[in-house]
């Protein structure tokens, strides 16, 4: 690592202000990314601001059964939190579903929703990366890319987002609250993300100075039963190849309203609208899912290596839409996988 | 970019943080109990603290990334990973390695369940996969072998050693009675 300066804040405003001041500088919390970066040079801070110490670590009830999460809450304290276990069980489930014990102990939600892509071209300052370096052209397009994404690539980049927290705060239509020079902004999660189109080095609209300091989590009564269903290559300590977070409300086997996001195969924490819109009205039958997941993947793109993302993520939607809805068999009754 | 209302607060920009760093600075740690000054620059990870300046080399350096485990110490006895801690954010905090796992005299109950059931090979990840797995037993999940390995995923053993890492888990935990979510301590 190159070297860096240090301060230690304990209050918002001086966090705000010393960042804002000083561009060669970025704010550090649990360090699970930044460091690693840092020590990689793909981050190139001179200085870190240590926000561990504010007043950000809170989980609390709001009124009407939402939830807020502050900003330096631990991944682990946060996943373990009962209004998260109750209230809303795919963030809890997604959170426990990510990195180790040992990094969610360490993580912040702030820095979670913050973390930068794991593709390894991304992180090789040898290799030519849009994201990285505007302008430099993009290694995954022809390379290894079986990690990559299928939905909301553009041809500047294909590198998804890590993040399974995320996707569920996406689903369940959280706000993400910053505070900064300029003053307080409440961002809605999906546009938290944008697609990468020409820009892909920018992630989000969070300004330099400007701290994410909570996310509140709105009212959803069916989310009481909601779960995060991730696949990968191994069974634990592993990044999603696809994941769906997924909230279903049923009258009489129709659906009456649904939350869809998906997680590993795309460019950003993937709200599913489309299959939003199937499924809604339309009975709770593999049919129906299936329905929904080919309207979801309709538009895919394969760049080689992942194509077979896009019958994945089709097959994660239905599963995870048949266990939500309490239909867990994992043959339909033609025999076939779901 | 879309644009969100602005309420108020706006913030005075002003930078009146104590800087520390770049060039080495005094650094006070509070390591298995002991108060330690050490001299280094704030971008000295905890793990290098502790091997290279406090000569605790029993914290093994294997992915130096956060991927492997090697590194697992306790900060205010939860684990985490040595590697991505900078010994400069453990000021006020307490940090606990595997030299201080024992009382000095006997070894841990863990530290003993490793060898009675062969819980090692070549041991270079096993500091780290004891202090992850004692702190575990604390966090209260290790009902069965299902979540023993989910919950020590993060410490990976080149070797393979786990179903004994397993065993050594489970001895204690059934020595200790500590299998249900109540053990937490």
């Amino acid at each position: 690592m190159r070297p860096v300066s240090y301060s230690r804040v304990a209050d918002v405003a001086t966090a705000i202000g010393t960042v804002a001041a000083d561009p060669d500088s970025t704010f550090l919390a649990g360090g699970t990314t930044e460091v690693d970066l840092q020590r990689i040079h793909v981050a190139r801070s001179k200085r870190l601001v240590d926000i561990n110490d504010l007043p950000l670590r809170q989980v609390e009830e709001l009124p009407g059964g939402g939830v807020r999460i502050g900003a330096v809450a631990r991944m682990s304290d946060v996943a373990q939190a009962l209004p998260v276990r109750r209230r809303f069980p795919m963030v809890s489930e997604a959170l426990l579903l990510g990195a180790s014990p040992q990094l969610r102990n360490m993580a912040s939600i702030g820095g979670n929703l913050m973390q930068r892509t794991r593709c390894g071209y991304f992180r090789d300052v040898a290799a030519p990366c849009n994201k990285r370096e505007p302008g430099t052209g993009c290694a995954a397009m022809t390379g290894v890319n079986r990690g990559h994404a299928v939905l909301g690539t553009s041809e500047y980049c294909i590198a998804t987002h890590p993040s399974d927290l995320a996707v569920a705060l996406v689903a369940l239509d959280a706000v993400v609250l910053t505070q900064g020079p300029a003053g307080h902004r409440q961002i809605p999660a999906d546009d938290f993300y944008p697609m990468p189109g020409e820009t892909p080095d920018r992630e989000h609209p969070v300004a330099h100075g400007e701290l994410v300091v909570a996310v509140e989590i709105p009212p959803l009564p069916m989310a009481s039963t909601s779960n995060y269903l991730k696949v990968r290559d191994r069974e634990s300590y592993e990044f999603a190849l696809a994941s769906a977070a997924v909230a279903v409300s049923l009258d009489a086997g129709v659906v009456t309203d649904v939350r869809l996001a998906l997680g590993g195969v795309a460019t950003k924490p993937w709200r599913a609208r489309r299959a939003e819109s199937v499924l809604v009205g339309a009975p709770a039958t593999v049919e129906s899912f299936r329905a929904a997941a080919d309207a979801e993947l309709a538009d895919a793109v394969s760049h080689g290596m992942n194509a077979y993302k896009i019958e994945l993520g089709r097959r994660t939607i239905v599963r995870a839409l048949r266990t939500v809805t309490g239909d867990a068999r994992m043959v339909s009754d033609d025999g076939n996988p779901p | 970019m879309k644009s969100y209302a602005e309420t108020a607060g706006a913030v005075e920009v002003a930078d009146t943080a104590v800087v520390r760093g770049p060039n080495a600075v005094v650094v006070r740690l509070s390591v298995n109990g002991t108060i330690r000054n050490i001299l280094v620059e704030p971008r000295v990870s905890l793990l290098d603290a502790l091997r290279d300046r406090l000569d605790l080399t029993g914290t093994k350096k294997g992915c130096n990334q956060g991927a492997c485990g090697a590194c697992t110490v306790w900060v205010d006895r939860r684990r985490v990973l040595a590697c991505l801690t900078l010994a400069i954010t453990c000021e006020t905090r307490e940090v606990t390695t595997i030299e201080g796992l024992s009382d000095g005299v006997h070894l841990h109950p863990m530290q003993q369940a490793f060898i009675s059931q062969d819980a090692f090979q070549c041991g270079y990840c096993t500091p780290g996969q004891i202090m992850s797995a004692v702190a575990f037993l604390a966090e209260g999940h290790a009902a069965d072998d299902a979540q023993i390995r989910e919950w020590m995923s993060g410490n990976i053993c080149r070797c393979a050693a786990y179903p004994n890492i397993r065993a050594a888990i489970r001895q204690v935990r059934d020595e200790a009675g500590t299998s249900g979510p109540d053990a937490a301590g």
